[in-house]
């Protein structure tokens, strides 16, 4: 697996660059994260974030944005505004989770 | 008098029923209860629209249950894991000992706004993962023959993830023999990244759309169908426009599930992956589409699933630990079109595999590459389903996924 390195963090990755231990992220690293692809990590974008790692503890997979919206009571039109275009994925990247996937 | 109680007599369940009929001793009682006594080979619905007949994908459930076992039909209303009892819809109770429950998924037309309460419903928006829809697809199909038809899936989980994309290159041949295939603009649509999501797949397969002149819309998160403008809306403001529509609804579990408070917010049972035991009640393990275990919902993880649950259930009645630890093996032959299929198999932890299955007698099948044999394979496992696989008896291939004969993805 591969390691990348962001103002002397480093973290395990898988191939297209999720991070592949949840013990390595931190707040910190997102706010990092989030600035390579142009947000500003306030508390509004964390709060969804903060939803994931806990509801991914409990389940052990990242939320799909249905289960956003019916247990976390987020607005799916709302995490649209903050992540523009691809939310489930760049949420899913900021918060240290593996991406949504299919079987293939 | 140990009393084993069984909800939901398809895939998982019958197996279960005939699994345990062999290994469960005669002060054992087995109900299982449904609330119809249709069985059908859902594989099949893939073909419905295409050649295959409706009424050859249906069964009587009863003929594949075990001698022993009796058979109540009914809906189940509730169950109540405290005082050990199902109760049905006639308000009859029944007592267990030990519960199954095998109750699958249910596609949720309902919950896209405009897809079941819209008026182009069954008419130009439709669907295939039900008897009803997959008939009434086969009858669209053979009347459209221009415009723009979309294959989509609406959200994550459905039963057999890769069907929709069976179903466009199913639909991408059925056009190019019409020979029309020139006046059939075909798009994929789907909440995920892409067609193929794990990279072995997207390396090996990712060209596979493009050569068929299949579009690919990806990330797309569906808000609503807008009937009147036969549109397709996602939540960030795109809109694909159709003549026709076939989607994948969204699934959750059953209702009796959600009404329990046994499921998650999907009504998908949370349970132990490895062994299948329900996490919050000892005395119900969850078979098949209705748990919430993180692999494909799909007849080969129920099968590989129930085979290594039988050992686990005869430990959890003696009081003994588990034995067996499922791995979340999958294996599933993809129609890739042109009289080829694909063959994948991955688990929990594995990305789909390359190489060869070893299969004796059939001899290898080819992983992640299409060919004729695995279209070929794809066909005659209608037989072993209802001849083996529903009865109980072993397939030649072993629960856990086995690395001979395969190559895994190379770590970069």
């Amino acid at each position: 697996m591969p390691t990348n390195t962001l103002n002397g963090r480093s973290f395990a990755v898988d191939e297209e660059g999720f991070l592949t231990d949840r013990d390595q992220w931190s707040e910190e690293l997102a706010t990092e994260l989030a600035a390579l692809i142009g947000i500003e990590l306030d508390e509004e974008h964390l709060a969804p974030l903060r939803f994931m790692r806990e509801d991914s503890a409990r389940t052990g997979v990242t939320p799909t944005l249905r289960r956003m919206q019916t247990v976390g009571g987020f607005d799916i039109k709302a995490l649209f505004g903050l992540y523009p275009g691809k939310p489930a994925k760049k949420m899913a990247w900021l918060a240290g989770l593996r991406k949504p996937v299919g079987c293939v | 008098m140990n009393r084993l109680l069984i909800l939901g007599a398809g895939t998982a369940g019958t197996m279960a029923a005939n699994h345990l009929a062999k290994a469960l001793d005669h002060d054992w009682s087995i109900t299982v209860v449904d609330r119809d006594v249709d069985h059908h080979y859902q594989p099949g619905y893939l073909f419905v629209p295409f050649w295959m007949d409706p009424d050859r994908v249906v069964k009587d459930r009863r003929d594949f249950l075990p001698g022993r076992a009796t058979f109540r039909q009914e809906a189940v209303r509730l169950v109540h894991p405290g005082r050990r009892q199902v109760e049905l819809e006639s308000g009859d109770l029944l007592d267990y000992d030990w519960l199954v429950i095998a109750s699958g998924a249910v596609p949720r037309p309902d919950l896209v706004p405009g897809m079941a309460d819209g008026s182009l419903w069954r008419e130009a928006v439709h669907e295939f993962y039900t008897h009803e829809g997959a008939t009434a697809l086969r009858a669209a199909l053979a009347r459209f023959d221009s415009g723009r038809l979309l294959v989509h899936v609406s959200e994550m989980p459905i039963k057999c993830p890769v069907a929709p994309l069976e179903f466009a290159f199913l639909a991408e041949d059925h056009y190019r023999r019409r020979r029309i295939r020139h006046q059939v603009d075909i798009t994929y649509v789907t909440p995920l990244d892409g067609a193929f999501t794990k990279p072995v797949a997207s390396a090996e397969l990712g060209g596979l759309l493009e050569d068929r002149s299949i579009r690919l819309a990806a990330d797309f998160a569906v808000e609503r169908i807008d009937d009147e403008r036969r549109r397709l809306v996602a939540y960030d403001g795109r809109e694909l426009p159709f003549d026709l529509l076939v989607t994948v609804p969204p699934h959750t579990g059953q209702q009796f599930v959600v009404d329990s408070g046994l499921g998650d917010d999907a009504g998908f049972v949370p349970v132990d992956k490895h062994t299948l035991r329900s996490r919050e009640h000892e005395r119900i393990f969850v078979l098949g589409d209705a748990s919430d275990i993180p692999t494909s919902k799909a007849g080969s993880v129920a099968h590989f699933a129930t085979e290594l649950f039988v050992d686990n259930f005869l430990a959890a009645v003696e009081g003994r630990p588990l034995p067996n630890s499922f791995d979340g093996h999958a294996n599933c032959f993809v129609e890739s079109g042109r009289g080829q299929a694909l063959l994948l198999d991955f688990n929990y932890d594995t990305q789909p595999l390359k190489g060869a299955f070893p299969v004796p007698i059939a001899g290898p099948m080819r992983l992640l590459t299409p060919s004729r044999a695995n279209h070929l394979g794809k066909l005659a496992f209608e037989q072993l389903y209802w001849k083996v696989l529903l009865p109980g008896h072993r397939l030649p291939v072993t629960a856990h996924l086995s690395m001979a004969g395969k190559k895994p993805a190379e770590e970069h």
